[in-house]
């Protein structure tokens, strides 16, 4: 005779190791493809819950497999005949999104999450309780959110761990007193956290007083700035948008687009028209200045300042760029520069120029040379004591 | 559960398994185990084995069958049984009692198979099985505890071990490995019993230290465990439905069940098109038959000797291919186009790429060919079938983890031969 058992009520939620580690994979790869993701997706203006479609490539599991060009055998409804064309072989690569493709192991999930969402699992890699105490966020920060109760689902970053904890404890409660009732002797010896347990932190909105920030973005949009660096600093001051807008009430942005001489411009010029001509930096700075002084009272405003550029100055400005990059980094929260060197050539870089600079506390400089190294160079400057200063 | 009784089951279990015995069906001692939605997921997940080692290819199998689920692209399965002595069967809580009743007869019938199939029976030793893969996962988690060796480590190994994991000894007993014999010019011959094994061999002649041999080998056997499986899913499958069919029509089920399961087990065995259903194909052979003179015991012989590749290049006839609208496609461009359809002329051509496709059939073969200069030579076994290259380049690379050095592949592409060339910085190039 068969031996029948009943379901299980201890059961452990035996995956969810696996599943935790399969998460992480999933998401280094999204910071490691970052640069794709947010490229296309236009700076300021937009809704924190706007939904971005995120392809996660399945972390793939590669075996030898037959490719695509392979035929096969299948039932049919008996009118087919030989030389039908029966449909397209499509490639899995381009199979489009949302659709799993069957037999060849290429596998696509499609994730859909707000921007707030993604912002919040690039931001936790940050580490931001440790930030806090240092000297880029000793201005007063507003809050905007505040922790109000709990909720069943959320992102792992607001896991909140006592309240799971609790829960735990009061099933591992249940099960032991259903136990006693039923005079059961074996009681488990251990009680796993599961899933239903899971307590997220619900946050809720709050009006406080108002504080301000401003960031100037400014680019070196001569002949020498071509789409890929474009793209590079585009991404990065979407983060960087983000990311301030994160913790302020209101942020403004600036573009300030120069050759030799500067512009304010709209965000669609300020990536997408490029322009001939040479590269005076000090331009743009003197641009930044003049912004400041008639619509940026330091006083009410936290700014940031932040340029892109690569590097490549024609050396008869020079000193005046320094000397107005000190006069900005004297009234901004934080100032960057990001020099983009996609192909690693060592020209006449800016970079060398600005040495000196690295001694300040708001001051910081990175390099970046492809998509990859956007969120390290992004991590850098909102991170800095991890590496003070220097350039990488 | 839902309207009905633990009780109840156990009732209606006591007269299938009279009906199985009467039958003639062989079966280990039977256990069934209720489970939840959410354990259910987790033992696919776990293909089934109450203890598995800790990989993150567990947790993306689980993922994915339940968005599978959540966007109804997949049913849930009703049940899910295991290799094992006694047989260990998981039913699902949320079925309703006549796919219970229905889930138990077919259980019975995977029972049989386990334990009456030749290549269980050579491969696998059913009452040690379920241990076996706790011993695994032990012997991992340790190595995985382990200060000097910690999870990255062994998830390095497991990622390049489990993508051979199915370049091993198909069938047939092992050899002791020879040792390598050294030819002229430096080639090195690989030794006999280890030729149509490439992981067997990357474990035995790989640079690698103890606990990552240990890896391979657990890595493998386990795989050796589930490959009769895969080599029998037409047969296993069509011998459980049509033994679920007849125990059902015997139990004499009120009006109202038995309706239900006509209903239901026409869904089981329906056909997908363009594509094999192994369950409509499985069952459609088994009936056909079992209505031959003498058909009870040829099924029985059947089932006891048979693989997938060899049912059907023995029994899958003509009448069967047209009943069952079989035909084979082929790529041109980017066209699927039928190539052969199931009539006078045809249908053999059918019968032999269904035969040639499936189990094991489904998989390229890579082989150790030789060790020149200290790079590892493989060879891929062209049967006109062309491999992916993407992924032939990745796993190339997992076969340069394990080796230790320079690996080269040999195989046809665009009908030319081409070398696939991996040196130990992972650096691909490829000739044609």
């Amino acid at each position: 005779m068969a031996i029948f058992k009943d379901k299980d009520l201890s059961h452990s939620d035996r995956s969810a190791w696996d599943r935790k580690r399969h998460r992480q994979l999933v998401e280094d790869s999204i910071k490691k493809n970052l640069g794709d993701i947010i490229a296309e997706e236009s700076i300021i203006g937009q809704s924190k819950d706007k939904k971005i479609k995120i392809p996660i490539r399945g972390i793939k599991e590669y075996q030898f497999i037959y490719g695509t060009n392979t035929g096969g055998t299948g039932s049919g409804s008996g009118a087919e005949e030989k030389g039908q064309v029966i449909g397209k072989n499509s490639s899995p690569d381009e199979s489009g999104s949302g659709q799993a493709s069957s037999g060849s192991g290429e596998e696509i999930y499609e994730t859909e999450i707000t921007l707030e969402e993604l912002i919040d699992y690039l931001f936790e890699d940050l580490q931001l309780p440790d930030m806090e105490r240092k000297k880029f966020f000793q201005i007063e920060l507003e809050y905007k959110f505040k922790r109000s109760g709990f909720q069943l689902k959320g992102t792992q970053p607001r896991l909140n761990k006592k309240r799971t904890t609790i829960e735990k404890l009061k099933r591992k409660q249940m099960i032991q007193r259903d136990q006693e009732n039923q005079e059961v002797e074996e009681t488990p010896k251990r009680i796993p956290f599961h899933e239903n347990d899971l307590r997220y932190s619900r946050l809720k909105e709050e009006l406080h007083k108002q504080s301000n920030a401003i960031i100037l973005c400014i680019m070196d949009t001569s002949g020498s700035m071509d789409q890929t660096k474009k793209y590079l600093a585009r991404s990065f001051y979407f983060l960087l948008y983000q990311f301030i807008r994160w913790k302020y009430e209101h942020v403004e942005v600036a573009f300030i687009a120069h050759t030799t001489v500067a512009q304010e411009v709209n965000e669609e010029d300020f990536f997408h028209r490029g322009e001939a001509g040479g590269t005076y930096i000090s331009s743009g700075y003197a641009k930044a200045l003049e912004i400041i002084d008639q619509r940026y009272n330091p006083t009410v405003w936290n700014i940031y300042t932040f340029h892109c550029s690569d590097g490549d100055n024609w050396s008869e400005d020079n000193d005046k760029a320094v000397c107005l990059l000190e006069q900005l980094c004297a009234i901004s929260n934080l100032f960057g520069y990001a020099e983009i060197n996609t192909n690693r050539m060592y020209g006449s870089s800016m970079a060398k120029q600005y040495d000196k600079f690295l001694s300040l506390d708001n001051f910081v400089m990175v390099t970046m040379n492809s998509k990859e190294d956007i969120w390290a160079a992004f991590k850098k400057f909102l991170n800095r004591d991890v590496a003070p200063g220097g350039n990488s | 559960m839902t309207n009905y009784s633990l009780r109840e089951l156990e009732e209606w279990n006591k007269q299938i398994e009279k009906l199985v015995r009467a039958a003639g069906l062989d079966c280990y001692e039977q256990h069934f185990e209720i489970c939840s939605y959410e354990d259910m997921l987790c033992y696919e997940a776990y293909l089934g084995m109450p203890s598995r080692y800790p990989h993150w290819s567990f947790g993306k199998a689980y993922e994915r069958q339940k968005s599978f689920y959540q966007k109804n692209l997949v049913g849930l399965p009703y049940e899910l049984v295991i290799n094992s002595d006694p047989c260990i069967a998981y039913l699902m809580q949320d079925n309703t009692l006549l796919t219970q009743i229905l889930t138990m007869a077919h259980v019975y019938g995977h029972n049989d198979f386990f334990k009456n199939n030749r290549l269980f029976k050579r491969d696998t030793r059913a009452s040690m099985e379920v241990d076996m893969f706790k011993s695994h996962a032990n012997r991992i988690r340790e190595y995985i505890q382990d200060p000097s060796i910690g999870p990255e480590k062994v998830e390095r190994i497991l990622n390049a071990a489990h993508g051979l994991k199915f370049q091993t000894r198909r069938h047939g007993e092992i050899k002791e490995p020879d040792s390598i014999e050294c030819s002229e010019e430096g080639k090195e011959v690989i030794p006999l019993g280890l030729q149509e094994d490439l992981l067997a061999f990357l474990a035995e002649k790989g640079n690698l230290v103890d606990w990552e041999r240990d890896l391979i080998h657990i890595v493998r056997k386990e795989a050796l465990y589930f490959i009769p499986q895969l080599e029998t899913k037409i047969m296993n499958e069509g011998w459980a439905s049509y033994w679920h069919y007849q125990l059902l029509n015997e139990l004499h089920l009120p009006q109202g069940l038995h309706l239900e399961f006509l209903k239901r087990h026409n869904l089981v065995i329906c056909p997908h098109l363009g594509r094999i259903n192994p369950y409509f194909v499985g069952f459609k052979i088994f009936e056909h038959l079992a209505k031959q003179p003498g058909g009870l015991e040829k099924i029985m012989a059947i089932r006891s000797e048979d693989r997938d590749h060899s049912f059907i290049r023995r029994h899958l006839n003509q009448e069967l291919c047209s009943e069952l609208h079989l035909f084979s496609y082929g790529i041109q461009g980017d066209n699927i186009v039928v190539t052969e359809v199931s009539n006078e002329d045809g249908w053999k051509k059918v019968r032999d790429d269904l035969a040639n496709s499936v189990g094991l059939g489904s998989i390229p073969i890579v082989s150790p060919l030789s060790i020149e200069k200290g790079t590892l030579v493989l060879e891929h076994i062209y049967d006109n079938r062309e491999l992916d290259l993407k992924y032939a380049q990745e796993t190339l690379k997992y076969v340069v983890d394990l080796w230790g050095g320079k690996v080269e592949l040999r195989t046809t592409l665009y009908n030319a031969p081409t070398v696939i060339y991996c040196n130990e910085e992972k650096v691909i190039t490829t000739h044609g």
